[in-house]
């Protein structure tokens, strides 16, 4: 039963992985990272850590993934018209190094992990209360670090992304630099 | 009967060697960005597996902080191609080559 179910989602994982990697839509890709992103959470499920499943789907499909199809909709990245890869060459080479790479490391995984077993489940290891108690005990420092983290990164995007930033206005390649500066220049009088 | 435990790091092998070949080879920087995510995520699935072999939380809360990074580093990331795409009107990365040479 629990093989079944592991089998269904790992065929549904790397089929969509196969799918986010190839196809040439992006609004597509993204759905389909939506779904290995689910099916892996499924996993997580199945590895008994169900808080981490169900962060993993409100943090990666509710916000990293929106975020994405936002940016994809503001852009208006087309689907691509000519090739979706880059010269064949290249992507002869990837092809063997990530083969290569995939055999050395099952390779890895098979010769240390092969006949390790399941640690005995402690019923309240993956409980929200043990959670909790690591979290703002051992883990205090780095919970905090990360809270500072994505307070840096909330204002690092937001200036990166801003409007009329310093960095466009001296760029003479821009096509539109004298209209773009002007247009800044008043609306930031404005 | 429960999978064995190499079989989740073999699919996370797996997952993480799709989501190389789409950095290495894809040309528009969002696709890119989506492979990005796909690795991040098959890192996480083998340290959730070695929470679980080592019965250790530590597993789980390197997922946790990991998760919390993968938020940073998207809303930074598009930020960026925001930034790019009104300096250049593209993302694709093959015309984005002028810190290259």
């Amino acid at each position: 039963m629990l093989v079944a179910v592991f089998a269904t989602l790992a065929v549904i994982a790397i089929v969509s992985a196969i799918v986010v990697v190839l196809h040439r839509n992006p609004v597509f890709s993204t759905m389909s990272l939506v779904v290995t992103l689910v099916s892996t959470a499924g996993l997580f499920v199945l590895l008994g850590s169900p808080f981490l499943a169900a962060l993993q789907i409100l943090l990666y499909t509710g916000a990293i993934l929106v975020l994405f199809l936002f940016v994809i909709m503001l852009l208006n990245v087309q689907r691509e018209r000519t090739a979706v890869t880059r010269a064949s060459g290249m992507v002869i080479a990837a092809g063997i190094c990530a083969v290569v790479l995939a055999g050395a490391v099952i390779r890895l995984f098979w010769a240390a992990y092969s006949g390790a077993t399941f640690a005995p489940q402690n019923p309240e290891s993956s409980s929200l209360v043990t959670i909790a108690r690591e979290l703002f005990g051992a883990y205090i420092l780095p919970f905090e670090m990360i809270g500072l983290l994505l307070l840096v990164a909330v204002v690092a995007a937001s200036w990166v992304a801003q409007k009329g930033d310093p960095a466009k206005s001296d760029t003479p390649e821009a096509p539109d630099a004298p209209a773009a500066a002007s247009s800044v220049a008043s609306g930031g009088k404005s | 009967m429960t999978v064995p435990i190499v079989w989740y790091l073999i699919l996370a092998a797996v997952l993480f060697c799709i989501g190389a070949f789409g950095a290495l080879t894809r040309r528009s920087g969002i696709a890119i960005f989506l492979s990005i995510e796909l690795m991040l995520n098959a890192a996480n699935l083998t340290l959730v597996a070695y929470s679980r072999v080592h019965g250790d939380s530590a597993g789980q809360m390197f997922v946790f902080f990991a998760l919390a990074v993968a938020a940073a580093e998207a809303a930074v990331g598009l930020g960026l191609f925001i930034s790019i795409y009104r300096l250049r009107h593209t993302i694709d990365i093959n015309r984005l080559n002028r810190l290259r040479w």
